[in-house]
């Protein structure tokens, strides 16, 4: 009890000392919490991605067939339908009819398919959510194509996919197979590539396999890589992540260096008088531990709760634009919740205990010195 | 009534934070579940139905559009030698190989 109230008391005394500096330390929280948020904004929207994208696209066809032309992707014939549909092992095989169609006027690209047994007739469309926000002024409630003959073909847009779609459907405009074959000029007989259902996960490669065999210009992508390709996109190791970690750890760096390195005169001067009191260094310790706890704990808790807001509440803002870069379409992350409690606590001690340590160095040097030597600097 | 301590003022703030972060760490994710299940639901239908493969997140070039369906050196696609110019491209890790010793 008498230890409960002595830490109590140093509680006390480390906190009205740290207020006669409020500025300083309040600029320190709140730089140490911004470092916090964005470490924790990432770590959220990583994991929440990573999670929505294994559970969306499980359903997505386990193979995809291209085919290649010197190096790159072809359209593919439709001779190679029954090739594929042939192979032991295979129950399906849909013909898919996609591409790009730039939209001079709204600055934006979007994807355009046809899927087989698309319910709507000719001249129709059905458009994803973000077409219906981006594309621009409509001529009589027409959305105008330039043909690949230089004309401009009309469509109504007849329908409207689900907002709850969007992380798939964003850009996303649904036509008939006659109609994109007259946007695109794609003639009769060819297709963009094939998916192919494949019932049994245990033959998938020996499928693959004989594909290439069968057909040595085409690129079969299996489901498994399709969803490792996610994975490793959403990866702590890799790209635009890795980069706002390492200026986060860099912030975190320079915050410890800065404590670690010195303490301000008045610091100094504060422990001198302490010590010339009668504290001994454990007491002055003890002080400075709690300091180092208040500041890291504060800013770690506010850092935390702002890093959810962000990604879960508010759409994460910041990284929308970042992942919109220079398109027009700027994709709403509509985030469904997903927490490691792993990464939390990691979190917690790769921040909290760090600063709330290091904080005792120059503290530990100053009271280790005589008192006089101290205050006269 | 006695006047609180610094110390117990600062207990009730660090309380009070704790009970906002747990309140939403443990509250809101069974709040938004329905709908977050809806959600993902939904998109899953569509992927199934219409036999997509990529995520809508990266719309600015055609291989950040569609990631799993780029060839594998989508950043000089356009012409020999283009660099990749879109921002999103620096979101994408490089491919395993790279990261694996050269023999």
């Amino acid at each position: 009890m008498r230890w409960l109230a002595r830490q109590r008391a140093f509680l006390d005394f480390t906190l009205l000392s740290l207020w006669r500096r409020k500025g300083k330390n309040a600029a320190l929280i709140l730089a140490y919490a911004l470092v916090v948020f964005l470490v924790a904004s990432v770590m959220f929207a990583v994991r929440a991605l990573r999670t929505e994208a294994a559970n969306v696209l499980a359903g997505t066809p386990e193979l995809i067939v291209q085919r290649m032309l010197a190096g790159r992707h072809e359209t593919v014939p439709e001779s190679y339908v029954a090739t594929v549909k042939a192979i032991r092992g295979v129950s399906r095989v849909t013909p898919r009819l996609w591409g790009y169609y730039f939209n001079r006027a709204a600055g934006a690209t979007y994807t355009v398919m046809a899927p087989a047994g698309f319910a709507h007739g000719h001249g129709e469309i059905v458009v994803g959510p973000g077409v219906a926000r981006t594309w621009l002024s409509p001529v009589d409630g027409q959305y105008l194509f330039r043909t690949v003959a230089g004309d401009s073909a009309g469509f109504v847009p007849v329908e409207a996919l689900p907002e709850d779609t969007e992380l798939v459907s964003g850009d996303l405009i649904l036509m008939s197979g006659a109609d994109f074959r007259r946007v695109f000029g794609l003639p009769e007989g060819f297709y963009t590539d094939l998916a192919v259902s494949v019932p049994n996960e245990r033959e998938l490669e020996t499928v693959t396999e004989k594909i290439q065999r069968a057909l040595p210009d085409t690129r079969p992508i299996q489901r498994r890589e399709l969803l490792r390709t996610y994975a490793a996109v959403f990866d702590w190791r890799g790209g635009y992540v890795i980069v706002l970690l390492s200026g986060a750890g860099l912030a975190f760096f320079i915050f410890a260096w800065d404590r670690a390195t010195g303490l301000s005169a008045e610091e100094r001067r504060e422990i001198g008088v302490l010590k010339a009191l009668g504290w001994d260094t454990a007491d002055v310790l003890s002080m400075k531990l709690w300091e180092g706890l208040t500041i890291s704990l504060t800013a770690f808790l506010l850092g935390l709760i702002a890093a959810y807001v962000h990604v879960f509440l508010a759409g994460a803002g910041l990284f929308a634009q970042a992942l919109k870069g220079w398109s027009v379409l700027a994709p709403r992350l509509d985030l469904t919740p997903a927490i490691d409690p792993t990464e939390l606590l990691s979190l917690f001690f790769l921040t909290v205990a760090p600063y709330a340590v290091i904080t005792l160095i120059p503290a530990w040097r100053a009271a280790t010195t005589d008192p006089d030597a101290v205050m006269r600097g | 009534m006695m006047p609180l301590r610094p110390s117990d003022r600062f207990g009730l703030l660090l309380a009070l934070l704790a009970l906002a972060l747990a309140g939403l760490l443990a509250v809101h994710p069974r709040l938004s579940a329905e709908a977050g299940a809806r959600r993902t639901a939904e998109a899953a239908r569509l992927v199934a139905e219409l036999g997509l493969t990529d995520l809508c997140l990266l719309p600015e070039a055609r291989y950040t559009r569609h990631l799993s369906q780029a060839d594998l050196f989508s950043a000089f696609q356009d012409h020999p030698g283009a660099m990749d110019h879109f921002p999103s491209g620096s979101f994408l890790a490089p491919p395993a190989g790279l990261w694996q010793a050269a023999p």
